[in-house]
């Protein structure tokens, strides 16, 4: 294996005007940078999406609040899910996936550059396509609208009849844009696990994150196209007189649903995986042990790849289906649950005996862990078809998914931009504001959703714009509402912390964290072709077995 | 090295907080799941509390053991940067955390199971009280086809007394897009989709106005779509239905007020049973009167307000179907004195 750095000039000149600096980030193959501009797009969303949440619950402050009209709310909580699943979850995760995947397995690039950077444009057009909504809505009379019909836009709300105009439109075409680009982006992550490992990395020895983004890419070759199909469907409806959707000319409003969330269930594994993957990895280093019981994490991952398929159906007990159909859904998805709770048993034994770091982002962990705990009991919970007849669609249902997406989702993403920083720009994070962010976040966090819970089971649905008094759910909702506004604070620090450290932060070196995996091998950042001579390995931790020779991973394996 | 400890609540002190407030909230405006006052929210609400206790028992175990573990092997400044013994697995340990979940689920399915299957197997006694539920935006269309009886937004059924049930059998369709009929003391949700006929069944234990509204994302008023359910005793109900029956009033001093809902637009959205208005797309007026609330419970049902509806819908309820009548003050004050003699 190699360590040292040849130096290209010809690729490092300074002083280049900025336009051929913009020319070179236009027209990379990179998967370095194609995936730095997948996280930036997913940030510079995170924000506007954001925003959106804050002036919703600005709304919801207190009861019959009129700080925005109903219409305007609708289109806030649609743009609001669209925004966050669609162009902040999925780029910001194949952005690290396209980043560390070929440096974790000891590669130069993806196996297709040029498809990875057409699957970034499509889907930063799909996400312009969304806001141009704003503009171009409702045609070109003037008054520009964004889609109302919710991020489910179920049928028939996106029949002409109660969704004139262009706004659903839009929608439509910005989520098959993105549908394309993750489908272009799954297969080449699928091809470059699979045939671009180094020399010794047998699929035995590759570390946890590569699996775990096999597996998701797996999940989104299966459930993307069927999610683009109906927007083909949807679309074959409003211009070509299809009654796939169109109940009034007897067509299926469960038909939607059904295809929906064949998507969207199997979604939130395609989006947790992922972060599955950051866990894996960062606790172990701040534990000082490899990871506890790799094949059953391999195992469980799998195993969750497939019970997940075969779950969707609980988002739809509400719609009379029969006993049994019920019944088999409540098992299913509880059975998710266990390899689910096997992966949360086995990064606890990764910590047990170990000598834990508590650096920013094994706080992250720590907090993930945590939470991602509670929304899974509150998943068992609604997984009970019962149960879910009273709080679906409630504000508990709203809480326990912002638990798996907040709580869980983006603690991992908190913990991976702080972990991976340093190699991506070749300096640190800040530790002291990386605490106070999580600190703040962590307050916040839990005075939004844990009370969120709450209305919920006070009877308070989601999706209104306002809410009647004298249901105890007033002053409840004052308390999230305070809390969201400290999580912006939080986000805000975060934001200043990357780029104050950009230019201020202390000198990373190659391995800031004394970790194991390949991409700690190469310099920070990483020159252009990772590697200047292909590594090969011989254990799960190649760095490991460098750093301590007369004790080898490879003699354990 | 602290961790967040202070800001986790266990869900079992959540739990009973929760209870302490269903209890302080058991008037008769509670909405809460945990204030169950027929048998389908009865069932739920026994399976959530096992659900609970299973669920919190859970927590409290992996809980103690993750915060065990953060606080115990945090790494110390006389470690000397030594590296704790590298342990790779356990197939023991591993077996042990697979098998117990399998067997939680297991137990947990069966409950789950019984309770589906209590409630949506249950059989229809021929005692039973039918209802036709119509969602539409913005608003409750309740049919009754054995009584004869139309009305909208405020449901009145029987209380049903054990000894001899007359659970309320409620069919449910929609007008338009999906709605939801969620009434949390009563029963949990189930939705309303167009071309699809659902079922649920009610059956109160006590008199009282029981709240809830739609629960399912229908359109921009989705949330002033507010749902009331009467539950009254035999002998009310039965007075109900008889004056349910009644033609709207013929009273010779508001005629004028007559002449001018025949003659504008009212009529192609509203009916009044023995006039001329037959319109099936808003609620039928023929009982204005004995409703509390207008707009879907949007609104009390007075006379001001009653004006100001008529006059502009969007005051009480922006984007409502119902569209500013826009009528000249004498014409304005005839309907509404049509209206409030539709007792």
């Amino acid at each position: 294996m190699s360590t040292e750095v040849i130096p290209i000039e010809a690729l490092q000149a300074a002083g280049k005007p900025w336009t051929e600096t913009l020319h070179e980030w236009v027209t990379t193959v990179d998967h370095k940078r194609l995936g730095l501009l997948y996280i930036v797009l997913a940030l510079l969303f995170l924000v506007v999406g954001g925003v959106e949440a804050l002036i919703m619950r600005i709304q919801l402050v207190h009861a019959h609040n009129t700080f925005v009209s109903p219409q305007v709310f609708n289109r806030l909580f649609t743009m609001h899910g669209t925004t966050m699943i669609f162009f902040v979850a999925m780029p910001i995760l194949f952005g690290f996936a396209n980043y560390l995947v070929p440096l974790m397995i000891g590669a130069r690039d993806m196996a297709f550059p040029r498809l990875n950077a057409f699957s970034f444009w499509l889907s930063a057009l799909g996400g312009l396509l969304l806001y141009f909504s704003l503009l171009g809505g409702s045609g070109l009379y003037g008054a520009g609208n964004a889609p109302d019909v919710g991020w489910w836009a179920y049928a028939p709300l996106t029949a002409k009849a109660f969704s004139p105009g262009h706004s659903s439109d839009y929608w439509t075409i910005a989520v098959m844009l993105s549908g394309f680009g993750s489908v272009g982006t799954a297969i080449n992550i699928i091809a470059t696990i699979l045939s671009m490992r180094c020399p010794g990395m047998h699929l035995g020895r590759m570390p946890l994150l590569a699996w775990l983004n096999l597996v998701m890419s797996g999940m989104v070759l299966i459930t993307v196209t069927p999610l683009t199909a109906a927007q083909l469907m949807l679309l074959v409806d409003r211009y070509l007189g299809g009654h796939f959707f169109d109940t009034q000319a007897g067509g299926s409003a469960v038909l939607w649903m059904h295809f929906f969330w064949i998507f969207g269930h199997p979604e939130v594994y395609v989006l947790i995986l992922p972060c599955f993957a950051f866990i894996s990895e960062i606790v172990p280093v701040f534990s000082r042990k490899p990871i506890f019981g790799y094949p059953v994490m391999v195992g469980a991952t799998i195993c969750i790849g497939f019970v997940s398929m075969s779950v969707w159906a609980h988002h739809m007990f509400t719609i009379g289906m029969n006993s049994y159909a019920n019944s088999f859904f409540t098992i299913t998805t509880m059975a998710v649950g266990i390899p689910t709770g096997i992966k949360i048993f086995n990064w606890l034994g990764t910590m047990w005996g170990g000598r834990i770091q508590f650096k920013t982002p094994m706080l992250f962990c720590v907090g993930f862990l945590f939470q991602f705990l509670i929304a899974g009991l509150t998943g068992i919970m609604l997984a009970s078809a019962p149960f879910d007849w009273q709080l679906g669609n409630s504000y508990f249902v709203v809480a326990h998914f912002h638990y798996v997406i907040v709580g869980g989702i983006l603690f991992a993403l908190f913990a991976a931009f702080y972990y991976w920083y340093p190699k991506i720009t070749g300096r640190m994070l800040s530790e002291s504001l990386g605490k106070l962010h999580f600190w703040l976040f962590v307050i916040g966090f839990h005075a939004t959703f844990d009370t969120m819970h709450i209305p919920g089971i006070l009877g308070m649905p989601r999706r209104i714009y306002t809410y009647e008094p004298g249901r105890g759910w007033d002053a409840l909702n004052l308390v999230v509402s305070v809390g969201t506004a400290i999580q912006a604070i939080a986000i805000l620090i975060f934001v200043w912390n990357l780029i104050s450290s950009y230019w201020k932060g202390a000198r990373a070196g190659n391995d800031p964290w004394d970790a194991w995996t390949l991409e700690w091998s190469v310099a920070s950042p990483p020159p252009a072709y990772n590697f200047a001579s292909i590594p090969a390995v011989a254990s799960r931790r190649p760095l490991w077995d460098l750093k301590h020779p007369e004790d080898p991973d490879s003699l354990y394996e | 090295m602290k961790f967040p400890l202070k800001s986790f609540e266990p869900p079992g002190r959540i739990a009973l907080s929760l209870v302490c407030l269903a209890a302080a909230g058991r008037a008769d405006n509670s909405t809460s799941i945990f204030a169950p006052a027929a048998t389908p929210a009865h069932a739920i609400f026994g399976l959530s509390m096992f659900v609970l206790a299973v669920t919190g028992l859970i927590f409290v175990v992996v809980f103690t053991l993750l915060a065990y573990a953060v606080i115990k092997f945090r790494g110390r400044a006389g470690d000397g940067g030594r590296e704790p013994a590298q342990v790779y697995g356990s197939t023991q340990i591993e077996l042990a955390w697979t098998v117990i979940p399998v067997l939680i689920v297991v137990v947990l399915f069966l409950a789950t199971a019984r309770v589906i299957h209590a409630i949506q197997d249950a059989p229809k006694p021929a005692s039973a009280v039918d209802v036709t539920v119509i969602g539409h935006q913005f608003w409750w269309e309740f049919r009754y086809p054995k009584l004869g009886i139309v009305t909208a937004n405020e449901m009145h059924i029987p209380v049903s007394d054990p000894a001899h049930p007359t659970p309320t059998f409620l069919k449910l369709l929609s007008a338009d897009t999906d709605h939801s009929f969620w009434v949390p003391t009563l029963a949990g949700k189930t939705d309303l989709i167009p071309n699809r006929v659902n079922e649920m069944w009610l059956d109160p234990s006590r008199v009282g106005i029981y709240l809830g509204q739609c629960a399912q994302y229908c359109g921009t008023q989705h949330a002033k779509m507010l749902l009331r359910v009467s539950v009254d005793s035999a002998a009310d109900f039965d007075r109900w239905v008889r004056a349910e029956q009644q033609a709207g009033a013929q009273d010779a001093k508001v005629v004028a007020g007559k002449r001018v809902f025949e003659t504008t637009a009212c009529i192609n959205c509203h009916a009044i049973n023995g006039t001329a208005a037959d319109g099936r797309f808003g609620p039928d007026l023929t009982h204005l009167m004995s409703r509390a609330t207008l707009a879907s419970g949007g609104a009390e049902n007075t006379s001001a307000l009653l004006r100001l509806w008529i006059q502009n819908p969007d005051a009480i309820k922006p984007g409502s179907l119902m569209p500013a009548m826009k009528l000249n003050d004498a014409d304005l004050d005839a309907v509404v004195a049509y209206l409030e003699t539709l007792r």
